[in-house]
């Protein structure tokens, strides 16, 4: 990574009063400049995401729905391998936080953010690279899919993707896992609390 | 699994006790057709005479249990006894069902104990309906092909089925099983106890290797032997 003196950050975040304060904050440090913005993770955002080329992203993990959140981390590291810190803006479960490099708080001060900031910076670059058995966020949210009983028809027009890409997806998720049959992936998502047990029959 | 070298072909002079020696999971195969332990130095001959046992079909099903690529000859199918296979598909349809699936559940209750009511539930309902599925399969062997093949036995031919049919709806359980081992092997929370676990996953190996070799039996025996009596 090239130290161009400062570190470039990438805000998602709904709240454009949040991210002004904070790009404000970070400015008068000067370490780290917030390169853009965000609002929400459309498929025009992950566009930009992907074409950014940022150190941190800060995110408020309010812009994932509930069921994507668990497995939020894992869908920016498909479109950026930039350290990702998540901004806590609301509770979080111990599980959703572990996921992310590092945890802001609203209420913690510039030089603690700063501070957060460096400290997850280091601790993602020391990470190794995903080894290709873990699932990426996307076979994560058709494993939920499938998990809920819906068909790959059905999948597919969620997704706005072709049922062939929803079969290629189901296929690598087998591999990765071992699992072949629709109720074993179903164990397997709720083993993993990648859904709420209400939304299946048991 | 059994070596080039120690491959030896079954025949029915061979003592019943060097049998098991050679294959110890004969055992299970032993129990389902009847013939208890304690036989002494009877021959293979021997035993199954005084059990009623067809030879050939004896000799044919413990060669398959035995050897993964054993293929049989034309002249051991057609001296085999249909029925024979029947009885021996039939009791261990029931070992399956009251002896191994009542030990398989007991050992996945004891190993999810720690776990909470959430993964106890998710887990125990995975189970039910793999047993379900496998019952419901086991079902249509017992209803539909058993009867058909002892009718056939009889020369009496059913209209409208042949043995194709089964081939068809043959299908596969295993999957399901393969999912519950890669659950209890990976995918379990920590707090559950790993002997326990291992007891589970010994039962599953051992299962899961018991059912291919019934599959096997009825794909590479009965099959055939009914495809030469419709013929």
């Amino acid at each position: 990574m090239m130290k161009t003196g400062f570190r470039k950050v990438l805000l998602i975040m709904p709240s454009v009063i949040v991210a002004r304060g904070l790009e404000a904050a970070l400015a008068e440090h000067g370490e780290f400049r917030v390169e853009g913005i965000l609002a929400d993770l459309s498929h025009a955002s992950e566009a930009r995401l992907r074409n950014m080329d940022v150190d941190v992203i800060i995110i408020d993990p309010v812009v994932f729905d509930y069921v994507s959140r668990a497995s939020g981390r894992a869908r920016l590291a498909e479109h950026s391998s930039a350290a990702v810190v998540a901004l806590k803006t609301i509770p979080m479960e111990d599980e959703q936080i572990r996921q992310y490099d590092g945890v802001v708080s609203m209420y913690d001060d510039p030089v603690a953010v700063v501070k957060k900031l460096r400290e997850s910076l280091a601790s993602h670059e020391d990470t190794p690279e995903s080894d290709g058995y873990d699932l990426s966020s996307r076979e994560k949210e058709i494993l939920v899919c499938v998990a809920k009983g819906m068909l790959n028809k059905e999948i597919a027009d969620f997704y706005n993707i072709s049922i062939h890409t929803v079969i290629t997806h189901r296929k690598n998720i087998t591999r990765k896992t071992g699992i072949k049959t629709v109720a074993g992936l179903t164990v397997y998502a709720l083993l993993n609390n990648l859904i709420d047990p209400s939304s299946v029959e048991l | 699994m059994t070596t080039e070298i120690q491959r030896i072909v079954f025949s029915e002079s061979m003592k019943l006790a060097d049998l098991v020696d050679v294959n110890f999971k004969l055992l299970n195969v032993l129990s389902r057709l009847g013939i208890s332990l304690g036989f002494g130095e009877n021959t293979i001959r021997e035993v199954c005479q005084r059990q009623g046992i067809n030879l050939e079909s004896f000799l044919l099903i413990c060669s398959i249990y035995t050897y993964d690529d054993y293929v049989p000859s034309a002249e051991l199918l057609s001296s085999a006894d249909p029925l024979t296979i029947v009885d021996y598909l039939h009791s261990s349809h029931a070992f399956y069902l009251d002896k191994e699936f009542a030990s398989l559940e007991k050992n996945i209750k004891a190993m999810v104990e720690p776990c909470d009511d959430m993964q106890k539930k998710i887990v125990s309902k995975f189970v039910a309906d793999y047993k379900l599925q496998v019952e419901k399969h086991f079902a249509y062997e017992e209803m539909t092909v058993f009867p058909y093949v002892r009718a056939l036995k009889e020369g009496k031919m059913m209209e409208g089925y042949s043995i194709e049919q089964f081939e068809e709806n043959h299908s596969n359980i295993d999957e399901t099983l393969g999912d519950l081992k890669n659950i209890v092997m990976k995918y379990l929370p920590d707090t559950c106890d790993t002997v326990l676990r291992n007891e589970v996953l010994y039962r599953i190996y051992r299962l899961d290797e018991d059912l291919a070799k019934h599959t096997i039996i009825e794909d590479r025996v009965l099959i055939p032997i009914v495809n030469r009596m419709e013929a």
